[in-house]
């Protein structure tokens, strides 16, 4: 867990030319194995926040705890060697060799060579990149998307809890941008790293951010899940930064779990005369079928029992679902599979096929305009769009 | 054959066609007559050079180092403008600011010596530690060096190939400017010139001013291949500035 303190940083101070106020009393905490995305337009504060917390800038006032530990007690050496640093213009260092470059922090901590050798291979393969063939390049022999991958490696190198990342993804196209975000997303899910991670992107911070913090001129503006930054932005100043669409952005991080509404099913035995009396009650031409477990079996349409003997029960008439939906994926999966087997609703199963309940447009509508956010309902597991595909 | 390896075939075969003109052109009877004497100081010229060069290099990188501290950044600028006033003073002149300290002898021509090749070793120390990438100094910061660390293992590394290119140029100055300071009484390949000069002797001359120039080549390209060696990572474009 790391903690800001009401973080300060005036600079300009000592040689009396004009100060200026990068940060201005930042506070905020990040629990350990969240990412927190700092977010704002060029200027705002974000970079020299993020270097208050491994002192490559020292704060002028404030505290920052790393596990209830305030950092201004510790050695600064020591201190960054026990942290990750990922630096925006990669700064992979060209006079060494690939290997070299990520056993950096280990070799400065007195690693044998077995254990370091050991690690860059173990490293490599995290990232997908075939250690005999690159190890012993320089950085210049590797493509722009390839040196990305190792400068954040490099910072895992020692396996810190902790890292900082200064728009690490910055460089590369947006093409591969989107690929090496969602190879960054899994392995910190896998090894629950704490990230702090400065961007200007919008979108990456939808992507990636457990949590948003906002800056503005040095002060942080909100610090929420995405969904709400989206949802209930604070000021018109975010609700101009986060886009005029940002409903829309919004479909990437609500969950079909969230947006489905609570339409009953009905048993097999059911009477098409009950069936077609409760579909009239509700207005809807289709009912699912579950069995008494709760287990979805497939629906009944309306149009199906028109004219048949009021008497037989609907198991006759079942239907198989052509589509359904997980209670995980994400309402811009769902409504582009909606458009693609041209439905107007979806089934929403858990893992073993349990009903929750149905995703439509008007419940998809529903919920985006209802006021609630993922951020605020009862903690879940913490989700990401980057889970799926 | 690989166009590098022609290359450097017909770059030897150049060579030894260049030296073998020289030889006819100064007259082998001549080289025959002073080759004890070109030995003695070819000898005494390579000592001259190599006192005066250590004690630059020594002086040098490490001044050329210390301007380079974050710390005296500020009066780094202006350190640099004096160094390149003193640069522009001609070698003739510091040997004889160096004779009014020193007296005659050798002592003198190697305080003269370093002088004038400690300015290019200063000033590309300090420009190539100050052209090293902030982002590599950040990363080194941030990674956890310590500033020597940094130092050692990412600034001089990638500052190398401009140091080693006003090492060059210091050494190529110091070879050529040795030959003057048989006028202050040291011995060197000046020995065979200026003598060649007074007794009207233009093959001795031209033996001398020759061997000179060829000593200077053949210390430039080791010092070129050692820049080589020394910087396996830089694009083989930015290395062939030999
Ligand atoms: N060393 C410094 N001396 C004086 N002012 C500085 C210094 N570093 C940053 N600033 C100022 O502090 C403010 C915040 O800078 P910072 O680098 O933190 O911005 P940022 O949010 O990271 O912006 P960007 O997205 O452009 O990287 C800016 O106004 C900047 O000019
Ligand atoms: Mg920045």
């Amino acid at each position: 867990m790391i903690e800001l303190d009401k973080l300060s940083k005036v600079f300009g101070q000592k040689h009396g030319t004009k100060q200026t106020t990068a940060v201005d009393s930042v506070s905020l905490t990040v629990e350990e194995g969240e990412i927190c995305v700092f977010l704002g337009p060029s200027g705002c504060g974000k970079t020299t926040t993020l270097k208050m917390i491994n002192r490559l800038i020292e704060p002028s006032s404030g505290r920052v705890l790393i596990n209830g530990d305030d950092t201004s007690q510790m050695d600064k050496v020591e201190l960054r060697r026990s942290l990750g640093y990922v630096i925006q213009q990669i700064g992979l260092f060209p006079n060494m060799t690939i290997e070299e470059n990520i056993v950096v922090v280990p070799r400065l901590l007195g690693w044998d060579a077995a254990r370091m050798r050991e690690r860059a291979r173990e490293l490599m393969a995290m990232v997908a990149l075939e250690p005999k063939q690159y190890l012993s390049r320089y950085p210049r022999e590797l493509s722009g998307g390839q040196q990305q991958r190792i400068g954040v490696i490099r910072a895992l190198a020692a396996d810190p809890p902790l890292l900082l990342m200064d728009e690490p993804f910055g460089a590369v196209d947006p093409v591969n941008r989107g690929t090496i975000q969602d190879e960054f997303f899994t392995m910190q899910r896998t090894l629950n790293k704490t990230v702090i991670m400065v961007s200007h992107d919008i979108d990456e911070a939808i992507k990636l951010g457990d949590k948003v913090a906002m800056f503005r001129d040095g002060k942080l503006i909100q610090f929420d899940h995405p969904d709400t930054i989206l949802a209930h932005p604070k000021d018109d100043f975010i609700r101009a930064f986060v886009g005029a669409d940002h409903t829309l952005k919004r479909l990437l991080l609500v969950h079909a779990g969230d947006a489905a509404d609570d339409s009953p099913a009905v048993r097999p035995s059911t009477t098409v005369a009950a069936a077609l009396e409760q579909m009239e009650e509700d207005d809807r031409r289709y009912l699912v079928i579950s069995d008494e477990s709760n287990h979805a079996l497939g629906f009944v349409r309306r149009r199906d029992l028109r004219r048949i003997d009021p008497e037989t029960p609907i198991e006759e008439f079942r239907a198989d679902f052509v589509v359904t939906a997980g209670r995980d994926e994400n309402l811009r999966v769902l409504l582009s599979r909606m458009y693609e087997y041209n439905t107007s609703w979806l089934p929403v199963l858990d893992e073993e096929g349990g009903f929750l309940g149905e995703v439509t447009q008007e419940s998809i509508a529903g919920y985006l305009s209802s006021g609630r956010s993922r951020g605020q309902a009862p903690a879940t597991n913490i989700h990401s769009p980057a889970e799926v595909g | 054959m690989t166009p590098p390896t022609l290359r450097r075939v017909l770059g030897g075969l150049l060579g030894i066609a260049v030296v073998a003109l020289l030889i006819l052109w100064i007259g082998p009877s001549t080289i025959a007559r002073f080759r004890a004497d070109l030995l003695y100081y070819t000898g005494q010229h390579l000592l001259l050079v190599a006192c005066s060069m250590v004690a630059a290099l020594i002086t040098g990188l490490g001044a050329g180092i210390a301007l380079s501290r974050p710390s005296v950044s500020k009066s780094a600028e202006r350190f640099m403008q004096i160094f390149n006033v003193a640069n522009t003073v001609p070698p003739m002149a510091v040997l004889a600011i160096a004779l009014a300290f020193f007296g005659i002898g050798g002592t003198s021509a190697v305080f003269a010596l370093w002088l004038a090749a400690l300015l290019p070793i200063v000033r590309n120390t300090y420009q190539g530690l100050a052209g090293v990438d902030g982002a590599l100094k950040e990363a080194a910061r941030g990674l956890g060096m310590r500033p020597l660390q940094s130092l050692w293992q990412v600034e001089l590394p990638n500052a190398w190939p401009v140091i080693m290119g006003g090492v060059r140029i210091a050494l190529v100055i110091n070879v050529g400017s040795a030959p003057l300071s048989f006028l202050i009484g040291a011995n060197s390949l000046g020995n065979l010139i200026f003598p060649g000069i007074y007794l009207n002797d233009p093959s001795q001359m031209l033996l001398g001013a020759v061997a000179t120039a060829l000593l200077a080549l053949v210390l430039d390209g080791l010092a070129a291949w050692l820049t080589l060696r020394l910087s396996r990572h830089q694009a083989p474009s930015e290395r062939a500035v030999v």
